[in-house]
């Protein structure tokens, strides 16, 4: 069995050829039809300048998705791909993937495909653990179908759906993900420079890689992120970017994250009014097994904390298809495929 | 006849006469937890071992364990064995083995007056006797004084038998009996017990005592009928008259799962099953995910629509997609099936029918899922629809349902029923090299002029080509694509020719299809069309009519869509056609009635049943003398 992290043969390091691919080469023929302005084409172009660079060779590359704006993804990308049906994909993917563990599997889907009609395919793909890369366009809207509130949409969202207000209450994906044991779980924005290198760090992890990507529907819920996206004067202290091993230090380094252990809470540390307090800011360590962090870091939501982006848990356990493999070794051993001991087998008499 | 034996006389006496029966059909009936389906299945294995034609029916209810002693509890195993072939479990039993009063009261209206009752008169206390409405005890009445019934006190038999024995209180003593039931009837069916014993040996091996336990109740029951003066004649059932070659004693769904795996084989393409546990088709599942040798990867989803997405996707990846469900999930998977028909990709969808809607009766049959599986998709969706006719052509039909996927890139629907999924019959094993052709799958690797819709000239198939060959990168999905290229189409007359072409695709299986067979007349008064898992009974029944000289021939449908070209023709032999089916109502006809009608404009009557079991012999040939008389056919419910 080849690993889908590993470049699939000597003889094409790359693409089709000894030719590096660029971009380009990602670029399928069907016109990009995504409104002006929508959050799309920045992960479309992200990811299209990734995969040159991650060592797999093209033909090995499917991108699977289900029904929504952001699973007409597969269609634009000059790979195989399959463009399914309503928050099937993780089921599709998962099918694929323990059929050929060989291929490198990308999933693309949205937070109605995933977290409504496709939640629970999502809750299994990740207790199961394929390695599957999971890109999530959380836009917080129904979009395709012009405009109703999504599982993640706030509270009293007013919408076409919702005239007076949405009152379902939110759901949080990375909670949710953690919840169902994702080994990968991150979180990007659609525009932003740190998506690349999460979309890196997802491809090169062995296991589910689950990435939310807040993303922004220009026409129908234009402004969903604003604090943390659009916001300028926000920006800093909505985001709090994680780095391995490294404090959690956000606001142009002026505030911290530290951790009340009597009453079990997050908070802020304002480091230029008490510079004192650095060592109590707390250290991110993504690979922690027990992962308790990553579930406090999943539940902050601005403005009582920066909304963390990168990789909040990154564990690795045996992959399902790994599982497989091995489960048919052992059952290798015993002999392959003799027809004839299969049917001639239980308790058999002649008749003369 | 009432007799009571309860203790056996401790020398044997005179050996009692052995009569020779041509066919006797037993039904082992008892309490859920009595081990009735064991005692079945075990006995059936013996006699098929002793080469008699074998056909059985297992009838259980859904509950796992239904309130002790009642009627709804009641679980049982007809077996039917003969020195003749035979199509069918029987419609009525000549012995009933009842172990207690619920399975008497629920059996006792189909056994023939002086028919033989073995009953555990252990189990006919006061208590279990009021839980089903006997105001006295019926062993004891006179009320079955037209039967030749045997009251035995079995438990107490069991507890003699295991006295001494560590580790055997009185749980395992009242779980015992139904060895002891089953030594009894190899005494009476003179069976060598050798190979049971055998079977019982490596069963338990790992535990001793259980060993043991079961061990000498089996040999007690044996020892009963050898030793007490009760039974005056023994029965033997010769040979039935088998082609020569070697058999094995084999059950629907086991067949379907060894059908698949020999498909995976003979395709040389590795097998994905997807799959979500329900009843009746859980046991594909469980019998396929012991072939992982054999290339075959199972996979138990999450859900039902999980299961058939998995496959799909597993298909877009160059192995063989199969799901395997019953009727609820059949419905829960459709619009996945559409997916498929939208991209063509090979995929076999098995459905092994139940009694609907709904949850309907979970462990009854019926074939009410064909125009779920003919129409049930939004859109022009047609598929392929094929359905097995007993429990050894599961095996032939799996491994034609591949072939015919792989061939023209299409889902296919494979029908089988509860009725064939868990009856059994001898299986005379194959030839694995001259008699299973190989499956040719081909892929496409050559990028020269590729275009994702372009078809084989013959088949209308697109090609299959596995993601990971080079320069042949290309997408599918559920929206309309483009005749050719494969592209995303909104184009109107576009639509409309893919609508026809994936239709056209279908038919062309009919090229491959061989002539229709018509058994028994083969011209005359009437018609007789079924399809599926009630091939056995109306065969018997034409056949028997047919060589008592009436004009009436049986034609059995294996091609529900497509239907075999030469229909009209078969007709138009016929003064009647008469349309046979476990479904539909009785006023307004069944299932394939209504497509026959539809397709051919055939003026066919129907005889439609929905009680959960399988077509009688008795009530198929009725139903045909009256419209042979030109009556109407006569309604199966008995009013």
């Amino acid at each position: 069995m080849t690993s889908a992290n590993a470049p699939s043969s000597p003889s094409s390091p790359a693409g089709n050829g000894l030719v590096k691919l660029t971009r380009k080469d990602f670029q399928s023929k069907s016109e990009v039809r995504w409104c002006p302005g929508c959050g799309d084409y920045a992960v479309l172009a992200t990811v299209q300048r990734l995969l040159p660079e991650i060592g797999v060779a093209r033909e090995n590359m499917v991108f699977v998705s289900g029904i929504g704006c952001s699973s007409r993804f597969p269609y634009y990308m000059e790979t195989y791909g399959m463009h399914t049906i309503h928050g099937r994909a993780p089921a599709l993917a998962t099918g694929l993937k323990v059929a050929r563990p060989d291929l490198d599997v990308w999933v693309i889907t949205g937070d109605g495909d995933s977290l409504a009609i496709g939640g629970n395919h999502t809750l299994h793909m990740l207790r199961r653990n394929p390695n599957l890369k999971v890109l999530l366009f959380n836009n917080r809207i129904y979009g395709l179908t012009k405009g109703q509130y999504s599982p993640s949409s706030e509270q009293g969202k007013i919408s076409k759906s919702s005239p007076m207000g949405a009152i379902d209450y939110p759901i949080n994906p990375l909670q949710f993900a953690l919840g169902c044991q994702a080994s990968f779980v991150a979180r990007a924005v659609d525009v932003d420079k740190g998506l690349y290198d999460v979309l890196l760090k997802a491809h090169q992890h062995k296991g589910t890689a689950y990435v939310e990507i807040l993303q922004n529907c220009v026409v129908f819920n234009d402004g969903a992120w604003f604090d943390l996206r659009d916001n300028k004067e926000t920006k800093g202290k909505a985001q709090l970017v994680l780095v391995d091993k490294q404090p959690m230090l956000f606001d142009n380094g002026s505030k911290g994250i530290g951790f009340d252990r009597a009453t079990m809470k997050p908070f802020v540390i304002d480091l230029v009014a008490e510079p004192a307090r650095k060592g109590e800011v707390l250290i991110h360590d993504e690979t922690d097994p027990a992962g308790m962090m990553a579930h406090v870091l999943a539940g902050m939501s601005y403005p009582q904390f920066p909304v963390p982006l990168g990789v909040l848990r990154r564990h690795t356990r045996p992959t399902y298809e790994d599982m497989v493999q091995a489960q048919h070794q052992k059952a290798a051993e015993k002999g392959v495929g003799d027809l004839k001991k299969l049917i001639y087998s239980g308790d058999l008499w002649d008749v003369r | 006849m009432v007799s009571r034996a309860d203790t056996p006389s401790s020398t044997p006496t005179k050996k009692p006469v052995i009569e020779t029966k041509q066919s006797v059909v037993i039904r082992f009936a008892g309490d859920s937890g009595d081990g009735m389906q064991l005692t079945g299945t075990e006995f059936t294995r013996a006699v098929a071992i002793a080469g008699n034609d074998i056909a059985t029916f297992p009838d259980y209810p859904a509950e796992i364990r239904a309130p002790v002693g009642t009627l709804a509890g009641v679980s049982g195993y007809q077996l039917h064995f003969s020195s003749e072939n035979i199509h069918t479990p029987g419609d009525a039993p000549d012995v009933l083995v009842v172990m207690n009063p619920a399975a008497l009261k629920r059996s006792l209206a189909e056994l023939p007056r002086g028919g033989m009752i073995i009953a555990n008169s252990d189990a006919f206390t006061d208590q279990n006797l009021a839980k089903v409405g006997y105001a006295a005890n019926p062993l004891e009445d006179g009320s079955l004084d037209g039967y030749r019934l045997f009251a035995v006190a079995m438990e107490a038999h069991c507890k003699n038998a295991l006295a001494g024995l560590e580790g055997v209180g009185f749980k395992e003593i009242s779980r015992s009996k139904n060895m002891w039931a089953l030594g009894l009837m190899y005494w009476l069916f003179n069976r060598p017990v050798d190979k049971q014993l055998e079977w019982l040996t490596d069963k338990f091996k790992k535990s001793p005592a259980i060993l043991e336990a079961n061990l000498r109740v089996f040999k007690a029951g044996y020892a009963f009928g050898d030793t007490v003066e009760l039974f005056h004649e023994t029965y033997q059932v010769e040979s039935a008259p088998m082609e020569a070659g070697t058999y094995r004693n084999v059950m629907g769904n086991q067949m379907t799962a060894l059908g698949l795996a020999t498909a995976a084989v003979k395709a040389g393409v590795p097998m994905f099953f997807g799959a979500y546990p329900i009843t009746p088709a859980s046991d594909v599942l469980h019998n396929i995910a012991k072939f992982k040798s054999y290339g075959v990867t199972t996979f138990q989803a999450e859900d039902e629509i999980a299961a058939i997405c998995s496959a799909i996707g597993a298909a877009f990846g160059g192995v063989l997609g199969v799901t395997v469900t019953s009727g609820p999930g059949f419905a829960l998977k459709l619009e996945a099936m559409g997916l498929a028909v939208m991209m063509e990709l090979p995929l076999v969808i098995i459905d092994v029918q139940r009694a609907g809607p709904s949850t309907g009766l979970p462990t009854k049959t019926e074939q009410s899922d064909l125009l779920q599986a003919l129409y049930g998709r939004n859109g022009e969706s047609p598929l392929p629809v094929l359905a097995a006719q007993s429990p050894v052509d599961c095996f032939t039909t799996a491994i034609e349902a591949v072939r015919m996927a792989t061939r023209y890139m299409t889902p296919i629907v494979v029908l089988t029923d509860g009725y064939i999924a868990n009856g059994a019959e001898p299986w005379k094993l194959p030839d694995v090299e001259k008699d299973i052709a190989p499956i040719e799958v081909k892929f496409r690797t050559d990028p020269n002029g590729y275009q994702v819709y372009a078809r084989d000239p013959q088949t209308l198939a697109r090609a299959w080509v596995k993601p990971g060959t080079p320069k042949l990168e290309h997408r599918v999905g559920g929206l309309e694509k483009d005749f050719l290229t494969g592209m995303v189409s909104y184009d109107n007359v576009n639509h409309q020719k893919m609508v026809d072409v994936r239709a056209d695709k279908v038919l062309r299986i009919r090229q491959d299809l061989p002539p229709s067979v018509v058994e028994g007349a083969q011209d005359g008064d009437l018609l007789v069309i079924g399809w599926g898992g009630t091939y056995g009974a109306l065969k018997q029944s034409v056949q028997r009519m047919a060589s008592a000289g009436k004009k009436i021939g049986h034609l059995h449908l294996r091609w529900l869509n497509p239907l075999p070209a030469d229909l009209e023709r078969v007709f138009a032999r016929f003064k009647k056609v008469i349309v046979c089916e476990l479904n539909g109502t009785s006023k307004s006809g069944g299932q394939l009635w209504r497509h026959l009608r539809a397709e051919l404009l055939v003026p066919a009557l129907y005889y439609t049943k929905v009680q959960g079991t399988p077509f009688t012999t008795a009530e198929l040939t009725a139903a045909f003398e009256a419209v042979l008389r030109g009556e109407p056919a006569p309604s199966s419910l008995k009013v």
